[in-house]
Order: C-alpha cells, then structure tokens, then sequence
C-alpha cells in the first residue's frame, strides 16, 4: 500500500506555490522562475478502482458544485459527461478480452490530465486565463476567461466544459488550493482503494513500477503506465492493465498530442496572417509615395460635359 | 458572354452642368454600404483582437474579452445579411467579362494610372469585381465556420475535431478578407473623386469619363441595342 499522505496541521499556512512559479501563462509572454519546484502527479490506478464515484462526489463536495439532477441515460456513466460542474466522470466499459474471452468492467476516472504542453494554454487567447505552474499543475483563472471555446479545440483530450451560466470554462484544478497547502486532491483523499494516489510525479511513477510489476505477475502481461509523450508527459496518469490498447478505456486517445490543426491555427497562420496585413497596408502606402493620387484632369471633365452638354438635353 | 454587359443600375444618371454630376449610388444602397462597412470594421477588431495576444487589448472597446466574445458573432450575422443587401444590388453589373481580363492582364498601367492604355470600364472595373466576388465568397466562408464555432450557441451540434478545422479556416479567411479590404479602401482613396460615391452617392462626369467610361457613355447614350453605332459585343 502506498503511504498516505498525512493530514495536514490545521494551523495556516503561506502558499506553497503561487504567481511566482508560473512557467506558462496563456496569450502572454512570461520569464519562467530559474527554479522549478518539484512535480507533483495523480496516479489513477484503473485495475484499482472498484466505479463507486467518491472520487466525483468529493471532486464536487470540495469545489462547492452543485450538478443538476439528470436522467439515467442506460449506463453507470452518472452524468453521461463532463461538465462545468463535474469535473472528473467515471467512465465505464464493458470489454470482451479475446485472448480470455473473460468480460472485463473497465472503469477509467476522466478528468484533465494536466499535460505538461497544455493544448488548451496554447490555445487560450486571453491573457492569464490558463496558468501553468512549474509544479505541474493546469489551472484555470477564471476572471480572465472569456468564454470563447478555444481551450476545448486545443485539447487533446476533450476536457473542458464551457458553463451556460456564467460562460467560462471549467475542469480540474488537480485541487491546486488543496495542494498549495500540503494537501492530496479531493478525489484522492476520497478513493477507498487506493486507485487515486498523489504525491510527486518521480514517487508515482515508481509506484506505477510496482503496480504494473503486480499485474504482470497477475497475468496482465501488457499492464503499463500511461504518461503520453505526445504532450510531454502528463501530470495526471494512469496505470492501466490493457496499456497498449489505451482507446478500449472510453476512448483514450492512443497517442495524445496538439492537434496540427491547432499548430497550424496558432503557428504560421498567426504569423503569416498578421505579415500579410502589414504587408498590404504598407504596398497601399508605398504606391500612394511613389505615384501620388490618380486625379481627374480638367481634360476629363471637359470630354464628360462634351458627351453629357452632346446627348442630354 | 454573347453580349456586351449594360451595367446601368437603378438610379444612376446624368445631370449636366460644370462639372457634370453623376448619380452613382442611391441612399439605400449608401445605407446598405455603411452598415457593412462599419460591420466589417468592428469584426475585423474585435475579430484580431482574439487573434493575436498582442492585439487582446482592443477588447477594451466592446467592453471587455467576455463582451467582445459575446458580440462579435451577432455582428457577423448583421454583416452577412448586410452584404446579402450588397450583393442583390452590386451582382449583375458585377459579372465577369472578356474586357476584365484585358483590364488585370495591364495591371501595371493600371497601378501606372495609365487609363488610356486600359479598356473603357463599365460601371465596375476588374479591381472592384475581383473585391466583389471575393467578399461574396469569403463572407459565405466566415458566416459558415463562424457558426460553426460560436460556442455559445451552437457547440452541441459539431465535433472538437469540425471546431479545429472552422477555426483555422475563419481566421485564414478573416485576414484574407482584411487585405480585400485594405486594397479597397486604399483604392478609393488613391482614385481621387471616388469617396464622394460613397458618401453623397455622385461622381464627377470627368471621375466617370475616366474610370467608367463605358458606363458613363451608356448612361448618357443609352442600351448599346438601342445605339444605331452599335458597341461590338465581345463575342
């Protein structure tokens, strides 16, 4: 068993990170501090988690969320969705091994992954709106939110939600308040098996090591972790018992990473456009310089009153 | 093309005199203009002001990120039904002829104002029909992909993966239709005479003698059927 994390004094505390450590900020350019605290991750345990949704209730209980009462839509999926009230869903498949022919009940806890190249940061147009501190966390400020929808087309993952409310986006924090404070996240603290563990990305990766190591001798012989290098890794990751078919869990994206699509949107056509633009208003300046305005000469309005004087009475 | 285009629109004519003044655009078509250009000027703002992090502070003019977010979509709606007016109006007079490609095959006496060498123009040149039809054809793209990811509204219907595609078409066409634009204001501006058009709907006979000669001569002469000299058609 991993140890758990102690409870914490009750005593304040300062912070222990904040605007001073953030290594990326959305539409802004900023200096990254020369030290980078240590990583932190969750590691989410898939052949752990038994789908008793504490993990979403604590997720809703410690963010003061209030999801609205819906419709049992024929599957354990409660809601069916994300949304800017839910941030974390467990997902459940029903899969057919074909090795085995043994059913197998996948349950996967989805929610941001915290990338370490967030798509949605890169995509954010609004200064500020989406901050990445040097621990890791992806966290969304929400008074700099503008609504607009970008940060859902630039991640990989199809994370966040866009509330009809207040129009802002909304996923998880990974409890960045929680952890700022010496605290593991809401679900973490919440999860009775031991499926959710937190602490820095260096100890779960090595308890990653053990559990996969575990399984393997349990006959899962492709268990693995899932720490996607498309997006340089994640801060959020599972171990998996089916690693090398991650899209069987509710669609996992195999090999996660930007869209180029999204590259391209906020790379060359950025650069390109903005160059295109400066570049026709200065031809206009430039010809105006050298050839001066096309006048009408006198000439010209003589030959029109000709016509007009000519065939108009 | 069988035969030569009359491009004499509802309310143009001639009132003789010195200078002779020519009625080029009704006041609804004045109207209709002035809503699109303005429309087009707040898009392309608030529109550049989401582009680029260096142009984010232009939102301060709608009122803030979330109100510049909000609106920029209704007045692309505006914008589209605007220019809708535009092109019913403009289409006709706006149609490609064989003389239009004589006219951009001598751009360069064109960018020279060397308007003896270049063909007599009906009431619109290749310049303006080349904006013309880009405009119509651009604005058909930007209302598409700009449904397609007004998030407010209309998110539940299209996939992330549609989202990224309208998005990098919207801003490509976006900065595309920016520069149709600078190369339009900036001819107005460079044709002395021509703002007037805009304004007051009236050009100067000699304006018209000498950048739409044609149109001014079936203006004053008549349908080129009913002219007993007879225009060739271009046949």
């Amino acid at each position: 068993m991993f140890p758990p994390l102690p409870n914490p004094s009750v005593q304040p505390v300062p912070p222990k990170f904040g605007e001073q450590d953030l290594i990326s900020r959305s539409a802004s350019t900023i200096t990254p501090p020369a030290q980078r605290q240590t990583e932190v991750a969750k590691l989410i345990d898939t052949s752990k988690c038994i789908g008793c949704k504490a993990c979403q209730v604590a997720c809703l209980e410690w963010n003061d969320m209030h999801e609205e009462v819906g419709v049992n839509v024929g599957v354990y999926d409660n809601p069916p969705d994300l949304t800017p009230a839910s941030w974390t869903v467990m997902r459940f498949t029903e899969w057919v091994n074909p090795e085995t022919k043994d059913l197998e009940w996948l349950i996967r806890k989805d929610g941001c992954m915290h990338c370490e190249d967030p798509g949605c940061l890169k995509a954010c147009p609004a200064p500020g709106a989406i901050v990445q501190y040097s621990n890791g966390i992806v966290d969304f400020v929400h008074e700099n939110c503008i609504g607009c929808g970008y940060c859902v087309k630039g991640c990989p993952f199809n994370i966040p939600r866009i509330s009809k409310v207040d129009h802002k986006a909304y996923k998880c924090s990974l409890c960045s308040d929680r952890v700022a404070v010496g605290q593991g996240p809401a679900c973490q603290k919440a999860c009775p098996t031991q499926a959710i563990v937190f602490g820095t990305k260096d100890e779960m990766k090595k308890w990653a090591d053990i559990r996969i190591a575990d399984l393997k001798s349990r006959g899962f012989k492709n268990a693995g972790l899932y720490d996607p290098p498309g997006v340089s890794g994640t801060h959020v990751m599972y171990v998996l018992h089916h690693a090398d078919q991650p899209e069987i869990y509710a669609g996992l994206p195999k090999n996660p990473r930007i869209s180029p699509i999204v590259d391209l949107w906020k790379g060359l056509t950025r650069y390109a456009g903005l160059t295109a633009i400066a570049a026709f208003a200065a031809i206009g300046v430039l010809h105006h310089l050298v050839k001066g305005p096309n006048r009408v000469s006198p000439e010209d309005e003589q030959r029109a009153k000709q016509l007009a004087g000519d065939r108009v009475s | 093309m069988t035969t030569s285009a009359y491009d004499v629109e509802p309310g143009d004519a001639v009132h003789p005199g010195d200078p002779v003044v020519v009625d080029r655009y009704t006041t609804g078509a004045r109207i209709n203009h002035w809503i699109t250009a303005t429309s087009l000027v707040l898009l392309a703002i608030s529109g550049l002001a989401l582009f680029h992090p260096k142009l984010f502070f232009l939102t301060a003019l709608f009122g803030g990120g979330q109100n510049t977010r909000a609106i920029h979509p209704w007045i692309g709606v505006i914008l589209f039904f605007s220019f809708l007016g535009l092109f019913l109006r403009f289409w006709r007079a706006n149609l490609w002829e064989h003389t239009d490609n004589v006219w951009l095959a001598r751009l360069r006496d064109v960018l020279g104002a060397r308007e003896d060498r270049l063909p007599e123009v009906g009431k619109y040149n290749a310049g303006q029909k080349v904006v013309f039809w880009s405009m119509s054809l651009l604005i058909v793209v930007l209302i598409t992909s700009g449904v397609l990811i007004w998030d407010q509204y209309f998110s539940d219907y299209t996939t992330v993966e549609q989202n990224r595609v309208a998005v990098l078409v919207h801003s490509l066409a976006a900065v595309t239709v920016i520069c149709v634009w600078i190369v339009h204001v900036y001819a107005a501006i460079w044709v002395r005479g021509t703002i007037g058009a805009m304004t007051r709907g009236q050009v100067t006979g000699g304006w018209a003698w000498r950048h739409h000669r044609k149109w001014l001569k079936e203006l004053v002469l008549g349908r080129p059927k009913d002219q007993k000299t007879g225009a060739t058609p271009a046949e």
